[in-house]
């Protein structure tokens, strides 16, 4: 029986230690050759620090937002049945099968040069405003790549949720803040832990919108991509990827042991 | 706000605002791009008049990246099928130490992100022109990337105390592992194979972390084609190529929502004490 459960993992095994960890083990191993300090450069030298603390700030805000407004959403759409609603839900999920480069290309239409909002601005009279290649942009783009994933695990909870509770809370006479406190929080919460760390790891590791953006707002991917292709920096570039790696790795993992169980992980 | 019939819910008009709101932010721009792509010129609007000609702009230049990335999205699900399954089965049997360690180190492809696997695979396997050039270097990238996916999904399956049953008696009647694995099993699960089926599709053919960095000019994906045309063409050939996007992954979007739907009604009527 073992030996067949062994022969049942070793195909996938192999390549998993072929192709994922090997080449791990040796980006690991790389900074090594150009000294012990390259490992931490990221925190050592001001400018890979600042690019680290900003995508942080970007991701955490982005995870804050898209949460918060996720999870109205998943209130509305898990305790109403109307025609539409699941076309509506499958509409509103449809971003997380986009690549980022798509969500990146969004913003430009919209808030680009040639974009509806600087049409809009310059009919108004105000000349043509853009958003799309500084944080407003990126900050944008961010949310909306976030939002399906956070709308889809909210709606999928509150249609498990039992109306009783509410509806005895609001017999009781409890206002709608206390409902929102004491009945909807413990509820959504497990899941906002669970997708918020997915979230915070996928904001920090995007490089396909920030990319398409270009933006004057430099996140650590668009930074370790740099280093690696236009100078060649493949220690530096090696040791930012680890930090980066071990940072969204350890939020996934922190996630799933305060939520005591494998929701973290349905990435 | 006023709107609101009387005996609903308190907070539920701010929730049913926002949720129009956000149903806005998300396909308001996507409708745009949608009719940018058939529009004949984006500046002047809809006056111009509407087009296909920049769809087989698109084709002509890109066609040979949706073929690609067709290819992958296929290699990957074939290698789930054949390597993520058996693999998701022995996971969920086995009660070793080492088992649970790899279930661990699977999610790790994951967790970390696309660039710095991208960055491993080409430090690990750069110096082999020969695979660095070819499609297979991709392949390999979306593979770690994609099979956690279907390893997971049907390890939850086989995890189910009704198939843990069957299996015990299927082996209990003198079974052999090929023929419960083949004729039992596998049927038992198979609408959790066909959804971490679909998931590895579209996963594959959406993925752009890791396959910008693989990619060479002769192995362009249908994301690397994009990425180049949003950067060098004008506005009208890039939402043309997105609106080609949205149609090769909307029959499979559609079949993901069936497949989940299936499975619940499934579940429904196989459930004891339902």
């Amino acid at each position: 029986m073992n030996a067949a459960l062994a022969a049942c993992a070793a195909p996938a095994a192999a390549l998993f230690g072929a192709f994922w960890l090997l080449p791990m083990a040796e980006l690991a191993l790389l900074p090594a050759s150009k000294g012990w300090d390259t490992y931490f450069v990221v925190l050592t030298q001001p400018r890979y620090l600042a690019s680290l603390l900003q995508t942080t700030a970007l991701s955490a805000a982005v995870t804050l937002v898209s949460l918060a407004l996720a999870a109205a959403v998943g209130l509305h759409l898990g305790r109403h049945r109307f025609t539409g609603r699941r076309l509506l839900l499958a509409l509103l999920t449809l971003p997380l099968s986009f690549p980022g480069v798509i969500v990146g290309f969004l913003v430009i239409l919209v808030g680009g040069r040639q974009g509806s909002f600087a049409d809009l601005t310059d009919a108004l009279g105000a000349g043509r405003i853009t958003f799309a290649y500084g944080l407003t942009g990126l900050f944008l783009a961010y949310v909306y790549f976030s939002l399906p994933r956070a709308i889809a695990s909210f709606t999928a909870v509150v249609e498990r949720l039992e109306p009783d509770l509410e509806e005895a809370a609001r017999t009781l006479g409890a206002s709608g803040a206390r409902i929102a406190r004491d009945v909807w929080w413990p509820a959504l919460q497990p899941t906002a832990l669970a997708a918020g760390a997915i979230l915070f790891a996928t904001a920090m590791g995007a490089f396909g919108t920030a990319f398409t953006l270009a933006s004057r707002f430099e996140v650590l991917p668009i930074t370790i991509y740099n280093e690696f292709t236009n100078y060649a920096n493949f220690a530096l570039a090696a040791s930012l990827s680890l930090a980066l790696g071990l940072l969204t790795w350890a939020v996934l993992l922190l996630a799933q042991r305060l939520g005591g169980g494998v929701a973290g992980a349905a990435a | 706000m006023a709107a609101a019939p009387p005996g609903s819910r308190p907070g539920a008009g701010v929730l049913a605002w926002a949720t129009g709101a956000i149903a806005i932010f998300t396909l308001a721009p996507l409708a745009l791009s949608v009719t940018a792509g058939l529009m004949a010129n984006y500046a002047q609007g809809l006056r111009a008049g509407l087009t296909t000609r920049w769809l087989g702009e698109v084709w002509a230049l890109y066609g040979s990246t949706v073929a690609l990335s067709l290819a992958l999205a296929l290699g990957c699900v074939a290698i789930a099928l054949l390597v993520g399954v058996p693999c998701g089965y022995a996971l969920a049997r086995s009660r070793s130490r080492a088992a649970r360690a790899f279930e661990e180190l699977l999610t790790l492809p994951v967790a970390v992100p696309g660039l710095a696997t991208a960055l491993a695979l080409i430090l690990a396997y750069g110096q082999w022109r020969a695979f660095r050039q070819s499609p297979w270097f991709i392949l390999a990238g979306h593979v770690v990337f994609t099979l956690p996916f279907m390893v997971r999904t049907v390890g939850a399956a086989f995890r189910r105390e009704d198939l843990v049953a069957l299996d015990e008696a299927a082996r209990t009647l003198g079974a052999g592992f090929v023929r419960r694995f083949v004729g039992v099993l596998v049927p038992a699960v198979a609408p959790s194979i066909v959804a971490g089926c679909l998931m590895v599709f579209t996963l594959s053919i959406g993925e752009f972390n890791l396959t910008w960095m693989l990619h060479t000019p002769l192995t362009r994906t249908l994301p690397v084609g994009l990425a180049d045309s949003y950067a060098s063409m004008r506005l009208e050939i890039g939402s043309a190529y997105t609106l080609i996007f949205l149609l090769v992954i909307a029959p499979v979007l559609w079949a993901m929502q069936a497949a989940a739907h299936w499975m619940e009604n499934r579940d429904a009527l196989t459930r004891p004490g339902h």
